[in-house]
């Protein structure tokens, strides 16, 4: 049995409504004077980033706490990692330390599956963000965020987002998110079009479950959600396009081009924003927007995916497609 | 809250739809006279059929006080001991009334009493919630076996069993018809679940 959440793609439908029902029931814990369940107390989980983040860490974090989870916050910057220990290594100190979970953000695509699979260490590992690879705890609270708005609370409940059309635009090669995405979103029942330079878009983007445009205009009056990822400028090494200024003409998000989407259709965004290059302040600002809700509803998600991945005595949620081959 | 279900061929009736709605007749009634006209009653129902339990409740105490009653469900999953034995349940709803349970009479509401863990759970979810005045529990069946300090102070049945015994609660809005059912248990001998 698999306890691991690697890859979105590993999430069968029913596994992925499942937990968006119960990030609906945790979402409540929010409102709640006492913003705590008794659900993990005496369990360890480790947060081990070896890439910056704040969202992402801080949100497992939260999550880790209201389940009354022991936290462990560890950082490449000024650990032993930073002298040259091997991931191999830090698992195995963890390991002794007797952690329970592992919530791993690691520059390199794959790193999360070689800690899960590698016999290194006996904890549930989570993925939270690997190179350009995956990120699924994103994808679904974007998928929660979508279902909500979308459908509404207690409607949504059981339901998956069948027939919803998803629009992803702009730097999709670097971007673990847009992956994650259409993987789920798939999985789902949406219908999911990538908008971006023919520069941005990876090689065999054709085999990938989702429609492929170069035109933001042809797209945005078809679209039910619009989400716009960022230029992800650190991980690029050569020029992808000419201008920023001619990037955010084509492919940014302004008033004029919000105005065009469906009456109901609401805009996302992963963070961080860069305001005047994807998306202008006026579409960040609007209550179209829901960078903000993604960010409450991220908690929700997490504690969901902690409660069934170590809440009982084996996990809730079915992987099959994670583990290795004998 | 009893799981279990018994083999239908085998299982027979102790009270069906007439009695349930009799019992909780009784109860509403004993609610109001205990609790002096059951002004500040605020009913909890405990996912699944003590939350239409509670409802049922709660609509006999509105014809006899002629007031609004507050009610809600309380979900006890992530505080119950035996989490870490099966494997994560899906979550219930909880719904608190919107004027909070500090300072009232809360009666939790639940379908079969047996162990008394759930109601322990209960507690110590309420204790998150707010603080009641004070807190009673209403059961439709009490089917005996207690493994910690906890009593009803309202019954609908006391209904004696064996261990080997399940008992299983119907109620209209779930399961299409009312009645409680007394069966032989199809689980393994010696088993016991809370």
């Amino acid at each position: 049995m698999q306890r691991h959440l690697i890859s979105a793609a590993d999430l069968s439908r029913d596994d992925a409504v499942l937990i968006l029902d119960t990030a609906e029931e945790m979402a409540r814990v929010a409102d709640r004077p006492i913003k705590k369940l008794p659900t993990l107390r005496g369990r360890t989980v480790v947060n081990l980033f070896f890439e910056d983040s704040t969202r992402t860490r801080i949100s497992f974090e939260a999550a880790e706490k209201r389940l009354s989870a022991d936290v462990i916050n560890f950082t490449a910057k000024g650990s032993s990692v930073s002298k040259g220990e091997s991931l191999k290594d830090t698992a195995q100190t963890l390991e002794a330390m007797g952690v329970d979970a592992v919530v791993i953000r690691h520059g390199a695509s794959g790193a999360p599956y070689r800690l899960a699979n590698s016999g290194w260490i006996d904890a549930a590992v989570i993925n939270a963000g690997d190179g350009t690879h995956q990120h699924p705890t994103q994808a679904l609270l974007d998928a929660f965020t979508m279902r909500r708005r979308l459908t509404g609370r207690d409607a949504g409940l059981g339901q998956d987002l069948s027939g919803r059309r998803v629009t992803i635009v702009g730097d999709v090669l670097h971007s673990r998110v847009a992956r994650s995405n259409v993987d789920l979103l798939h999985t789902l029942g949406a219908d999911v079009t990538l908008v971006a330079p023919p520069t941005l878009l990876p090689v065999g983007v054709g085999s990938w479950p989702c429609e492929v445009s170069y035109d933001l205009d042809a797209t945005l009056p078809k679209s039910d959600a619009v989400m716009m990822l960022r230029v992800q400028r650190e991980r690029m090494n050569a020029a992808f396009f000419p201008t920023e200024r001619e990037y955010s003409r084509r492919y940014g998000l302004d008033g004029d081009r919000m105005a065009r989407m469906p009456e109901h259709a609401i805009v996302m965004h992963p963070g961080p924003m860069v305001r005047g290059m994807e998306i202008t302040a006026e579409v960040a600002d609007s209550p179209r927007c829901t960078v903000v809700e993604q960010v409450a509803n991220g908690v929700s998600i997490r504690m969901a995916v902690l409660y069934l991945l170590l809440g009982g005595n084996e996990p809730a949620v079915t992987h099959a497609r994670t583990t290795e081959e004998k | 809250m009893d799981t279990q279900n018994p083999q239908a061929s085998d299982a027979r009736p102790v009270l069906e739809g007439p009695d349930i709605a009799r019992a909780l007749t009784r109860i509403a009634h004993e609610i109001v006279e205990r609790a002096k006209g059951a002004d500040d009653v605020v009913l909890l129902g405990i996912p699944t059929r003590g939350v239409f339990l509670a409802q049922r409740l709660a609509a006999k105490l509105e014809q006899i006080t002629e007031r609004k009653i507050p009610r809600g469900s309380l979900d006890i999953t992530m505080y119950r001991d035996d989490l870490r034995m099966h494997p994560p349940r899906a979550l219930a709803r909880t719904e608190i009334p919107g004027d909070g349970i500090d300072g009232k009479l809360v009666v939790l509401v639940d379908d079969v009493l047996f162990s008394g863990r759930t109601i322990r759970a209960a507690l110590d979810a309420l204790n998150d919630i707010g603080r009641p005045r004070a807190v009673q529990l209403a059961v439709l069946v009490d089917r005996g076996h207690r493994e910690l300090p906890i009593r009803a102070d309202y019954v609908g049945k006391n209904l004696p069993t064996s261990l080997r015994e399940a008992v299983k609660v119907q109620l209209a809005e779930e399961d299409g018809r009312d009645t409680v059912l007394l069966g032989v248990k199809p689980a393994a001998p010696g088993e016991r679940q809370p």
